[in-house]
């Protein structure tokens, strides 16, 4: 099998932006892909743009990677004119307009989420092409496609910090399990008015889901497990 | 053979324009030639006090090993060292000239690079060509900020990792790693590590080969081990020596020098106006 390892290196990703009464959590698995190559188990998908603004980057790490180091460039400077924190709307705007204006050469969905004295926790979502969607909750890259339904179901307004990281931590283990292009661990980032907090579940925490085995070490346990060995004569 | 020039941006840069013509060439029927690769495996890991890196020594030309023994471990600052993978051309072009960049950064600045200034000088320049400059990198250092690893991918994507792999062979180097690697390592199991991920690229994967190289970087000094290990030594040479047929004739062995002894006079007194 052809593991193609010159392709271009892609978040396969699920990342997912929720709000609750207070901010905004954010959420994203770990694994960063080169075709079939798992490149980096453990990568930090959300990124900081400013103190209260942060972003979940999906689809090609070079695209993102860029675009969120000039937004948050821009921010930085906007900060400085303006003498005060950044608002989640500014920063959306900004990501949207590079992401537009640079359609024909990126190739990276965006969630934006942040919480500002003005707004308090907002959350926008930026699809490949450079819409800006403000959402009460928002889920990108290609383990989102397992999510839909969940969320639908799931989510509910004016939940509490622990119930919307909960959830967020639910969905994004549904996604890998079932997403081959998402993986490793959950890296959750909540953001409200007393400022942000990372956490971070490994893999082989997580609740197990239909038909999924117990995490092993070694396929000699698994397979020693199966009987006692036969008696020597 | 072409006559006009080709036009150049005028903002400068690279002109893409021949890879139109390459593409129009190719749905006409000809074959293109194929890109001349270093099969490699390269790797770097943290430990307690700095960085290893390592790398094998083959160079490939297709099915040919062009280099038996090359240099794959490129020098950027005294501090900082880079493998690379991939175009060999390209490796040397690009660590050469952050390089040169960094230099110029620190006689400006008075002060040492540091390793995320040669990682943003690289990602910069290997985003500007979108992949084309094939140029797979581990970089390494340690500077005032601590010890720092970073991979460094031809579209310029970047990840920051206690230990990493890249090249043909980083699959077979990344399995000893994930199997052995642990945070604290002292410098000896650190190099014993990494000379073992480098061996089974070499014996495992075909594009990989010949000796190990590497480097310890720590706060305030470098060793650049080079041929640390040499796992593929010619086994068998010919007890007899190697004898010519009558008819090659071996003239005398003479070294010319090119330069001449330079005089330097003492200047008496300095001009003055």
């Amino acid at each position: 099998m052809d593991l193609n390892l010159d392709a271009p290196h892609s978040m396969g990703t699920t990342i997912i932006g929720v709000t609750y009464n207070g901010g905004v959590v954010l959420g994203a698995d770990s694994r960063t892909s080169t075709g079939m190559y798992v490149a980096n188990r453990a990568s930090d998908k959300i990124t900081q743009l400013t103190d209260n603004v942060y972003v979940c980057r999906s689809g090609s790490a070079a695209d993102s990677q860029v675009v969120s180091d000039y937004v948050r460039y821009f921010l930085h400077q906007h900060t400085i004119q303006q003498g005060q924190p950044a608002t989640v709307k500014v920063s959306a705007n900004l990501i949207r307009m590079l992401a537009y204006n640079n359609k024909n050469m990126l190739q990276t969905g965006l969630i934006v989420g942040g919480w500002d004295k003005y707004e308090g926790g907002k959350i926008y979502g930026i699809p490949l092409g450079g819409t800006v969607v403000e959402q009460p909750f928002a889920i990108g890259g290609s383990g989102s496609s397992y999510l839909y339904g969940f969320f639908d179901q799931a989510w509910k307004e004016d939940m509490t910090k622990e119930e919307a990281e909960q959830l967020v931590v639910k969905a994004v283990s549904l996604a890998i399990a079932r997403d081959g292009a998402s993986g490793g661990v959950v890296r959750t980032v909540i953001i409200n008015s007393e400022g942000v907090t990372r956490n971070f579940y490994p893999g082989d925490k997580l609740q197990l889901w239909h038909e999924e085995l117990e995490p092993q070490n070694s396929l000699l346990d698994i397979l020693n497990a199966a009987g006692p060995e036969p008696m020597a004569m | 053979m072409s006559q006009s020039a080709v036009d150049v941006p005028p903002k400068g840069g690279f002109s893409f324009d021949l890879c139109k013509r390459n593409d129009m060439l190719t749905q006409k029927g000809l074959k293109a030639p194929s890109f001349l690769k270093t099969g490699t495996t390269i790797v770097g890991l943290i430990f307690k006090d700095g960085v290893i890196l390592g790398a094998d020594t083959r160079a490939t030309e297709g099915p040919i090993v062009a280099d038996k023994n090359c240099e794959k471990i490129h020098y950027m600052a005294p501090n900082i060292y880079c493998c690379g993978a991939g175009t060999a051309a390209d490796t040397e072009a690009v660590t050469d000239m952050v390089s040169s960049q960094l230099r110029l950064h620190r006689y400006q600045t008075s002060r040492d690079s540091r390793v995320i200034t040669a990682l943003t000088l690289l990602k910069k320049h290997l985003f500007s060509y979108q992949g084309h400059v094939s140029a797979a990198l581990v970089l390494g250092g340690v500077d005032i900020t601590g010890p720092h690893l970073h991979t460094i991918y031809p579209h310029g994507s970047t990840d920051t990792l206690p230990f990493a792999t890249m090249g043909s062979g980083s699959l077979a180097a990344m399995s000893v790693f994930e199997a052995k690697y642990k945070e604290g390592l002292t410098r000896d199991e650190g190099i014993q590590l990494v000379a073992e991920a480098i061996c089974s690229g070499i014996f495992n994967d075909l594009g990989s080969g010949s000796n190990v190289d590497i480097c310890v970087i720590t706060k305030g000094n470098k060793e650049y081990l080079r041929n640390y290990m040499e796992p593929n030594p010619r086994t068998y040479v010919s007890s007899k020596g190697y004898s010519f047929t009558k008819k090659t004739e071996v003239l005398l062995t003479k070294i010319t020098p090119l330069l001449e002894r330079v005089e330097i006079t003492e200047v008496g007194e300095a001009m003055e106006e």
